[in-house]
């Protein structure tokens, strides 16, 4: 049952440019493809750490950024900026885990909020580099040069489509490796009894970084993508709202699964899109709160495993 | 010389509001041992109770305040009872993120309900400012300063003096032996919360006519507020009196020499630092956290 539903759901991701004729819908969908992999990159942390980032915006900002500057500023290719957006994240992650993982709960929380504000100041005020609240405008397109053939943009929404999804393919499989493998295992052992966990030899403080520094990675990965996909990076990209939409993805898709964040990411792109026409952009952020609210209450562990449960029930 | 006095001035009046914001969210993180990520939506409430009185009840300003610190607690007490008490037992993590939706919720509701257009709220104080020597200062800061003294003094009588202030201690100590004592339990922590909403609510209403009233306007009380409770230490009731007046000062120096842009970076700089130097606060002896 869940093979075939895995199967259909995969056969609807591939060919969905095929029968998704109308561009906005492809936005859609290109969109939750974004946010699956921002969701995918949080749950490393939330979901198999424990430890709630809500600084995760700073690390998605700094490779929305990075990506925007060496393109836009220093002109080089949008791979290399792309590259970049996983590289300085990746960076600033190790930094900021390295001093924040000395703390846990409600320390750790607040410590990454302040971080993020940080960064999102240095993106308002520092306009030399950054433009300030007008934001870089002309961020390139993604293009392939093969030799000897015309070069080819992707910049269609269909071409780009297919980025984005070899995108969450290859972030699905990086977390996948990661929570298959040692580290994983450590990780895991880690959120359930930390003092266990160090009594048999695990360093936490290591392996914690390693999985902030992966997930800022990805998080930033996710919106280079962004970037070269509106062509437009602002300090918008800081938004707190961009990290709540994050959290109810994960927490609503289900934490500590891997499957649960792209659904939940697919979920609250479409479904908000879909009551764009009868609702308001208010509403629909006062609904992500009241459902926030519900899940945890009805549904603590998310949709993925309890859809799971009811299988094997039945 | 005059301009540092000035700037000392200034931040020991918005200091005390700090204070006022601080002390709500460390008395519910100390007490209840829960993280209110809607506590700067306790103080928008209170700053739109007390526009809504003036403006739309046509109550006196003197009355407004009082009112709006009762909407607030009401509020409170209604979160607590439905969202909080439920959750009894469950990990810190799990309270936190329903508080985030606490938090996103009633943001929104407030943007529905008031629209985005910013508000401001008249008052019967002149605009004229009083002189004293060197410094100049306006007499709505005055009025607001010596309220916010007058309430986290009466906090701290409440806690300290009174028979629910023992209650509410005891209760958060050991909630069996204090329920053993006749504490009813389920009461104090309903008083608590309530009681720390109505704080933020208080610190809302008086800030409100000095700055403007927007929606989001909690989410930068929420950033003082957690700022002022971790520089006093987590649930250190002097602590964070003192740790709004450190704040409040520390930002009128960074914004008057610095650059005003990175006024509100002070707060964040100063989590970070003190979270990593000095993670139990600044005024408190050795303790363990985390």
């Amino acid at each position: 049952m869940s093979r075939a539903a895995l199967l259909l759901a995969l056969a609807t991701a591939a060919t969905a440019p095929a029968w998704v004729w109308n561009p906005y819908h492809l936005h859609t969908l290109i969109m939750a493809g974004i946010f699956a992999v921002l969701a995918l990159s949080l749950n490393l942390l939330l979901g198999y750490t424990g430890q709630l980032s809500l600084g995760h915006a700073a690390f998605f900002g700094i490779g929305a950024y990075a990506s925007g500057l060496t393109t836009v500023k220093l002109e080089w290719s949008p791979w290399i900026g792309l590259l970049a957006a996983v590289v300085l994240p990746g960076a600033a992650g190790y930094v900021i885990g390295r001093l924040a993982l000395k703390l846990r709960g409600a320390y750790f929380v607040l410590l990454t909020i302040s971080f993020a504000g940080c960064v999102s100041l240095v993106s308002v005020n520092w306009m030399d580099l950054t433009n300030g609240p007008l934001g870089l405008p002309g961020v390139p397109p993604l293009e392939i040069a093969l030799p000897g053939v015309a070069a080819l943009s992707l910049r269609t929404k269909a071409a780009f489509y297919y980025v984005v999804l070899a995108a969450v393919a290859l972030s699905y499989l990086v977390c996948l490796a990661l929570i298959r493998s040692r580290v994983g295992r450590a990780l895991v052992a880690l959120r359930e009894n930390e003092t266990l966990a160090a009594s048999v030899g695990i360093d936490g403080t290591h392996y914690l970084v390693l999985a902030a520094v992966v997930s800022a990675a990805m998080a930033g990965f996710g919106c280079g993508l962004y970037a070269h996909y509106t062509r437009f990076v602002s300090p918008e990209v800081f938004l707190f709202t961009y990290t709540v939409t994050m959290v109810i993805m994960v927490v609503a898709g289900g934490k500590g699964t891997l499957a649960g964040p792209v659904v939940g990411a697919v979920l609250f792109t479409v479904l908000p899109e879909a009551l764009r026409a009868a609702t308001s952009w208010q509403w629909q952020m006062l609904l992500y709160g009241v459902l926030l609210v519900a899940v945890l209450f009805f549904m603590p562990e998310g949709i993925v495993p309890a859809a799971r449960r009811r299988w094997s029930a039945s | 010389m005059d301009q540092l006095l000035q700037h000392l001035l200034n931040g020991l009046l918005l200091g005390a509001t700090y204070s006022l914001l601080g002390i709500g969210l460390t008395l519910v993180f100390g007490l209840m041992n829960v993280v209110n990520f809607a506590h700067g939506e306790f103080y928008t409430l209170g700053a739109y109770a007390a526009f809504a009185a003036l403006s739309l009840a046509s109550v006196h300003f003197f009355l407004a305040i009082p009112l709006a610190i009762a909407a607030g607690a009401l509020a409170g007490a209604v979160c607590e009872r439905c969202l909080l008490r439920p959750l009894r037992g469950q990990s810190i993590d799990t309270v936190m993120l329903v508080m985030i939706g606490v938090w996103i919720t009633m943001q929104n509701a407030e943007l529905l309900g008031w629209g985005g257009v910013a508000k401001s709220v008249a008052t019967p104080f002149p605009t004229e400012p009083l002189v004293l020597g060197p410094v100049s200062v306006a007499p709505l800061r005055v009025f607001v300063f010596v309220v916010s003294g007058g309430l986290i003094l009466g906090a701290h009588l409440l806690l300290a003096r009174t028979k629910l202030g023992r209650a509410m201690r005891a209760t958060f100590q050991d909630r069996e032996t204090a329920a053993l004592m006749g504490v009813s339990i389920e009461r104090i922590h309903t008083v608590t919360f309530a009681f720390g909403a109505g704080l933020a609510a208080a610190a809302g209403a008086l800030l409100g006519p000095v700055f403007l009233l927007y929606p989001s306007m909690g989410d930068l009380a929420s950033l003082k507020a957690f700022s002022v409770v971790i520089l006093g230490g987590l649930g250190n009731f002097a602590g964070a009196a003192l740790g709004g007046v450190v704040l409040g000062v520390a930002e009128e120096l960074g914004a008057g020499y610095v650059s005003s842009g990175y006024r509100d970076a002070v707060g964040f700089l100063m989590i970070v630092a003190v979270l990593l130097l000095r993670p139990s606060g600044l005024f408190a002896r050795a303790e363990r956290v985390g």
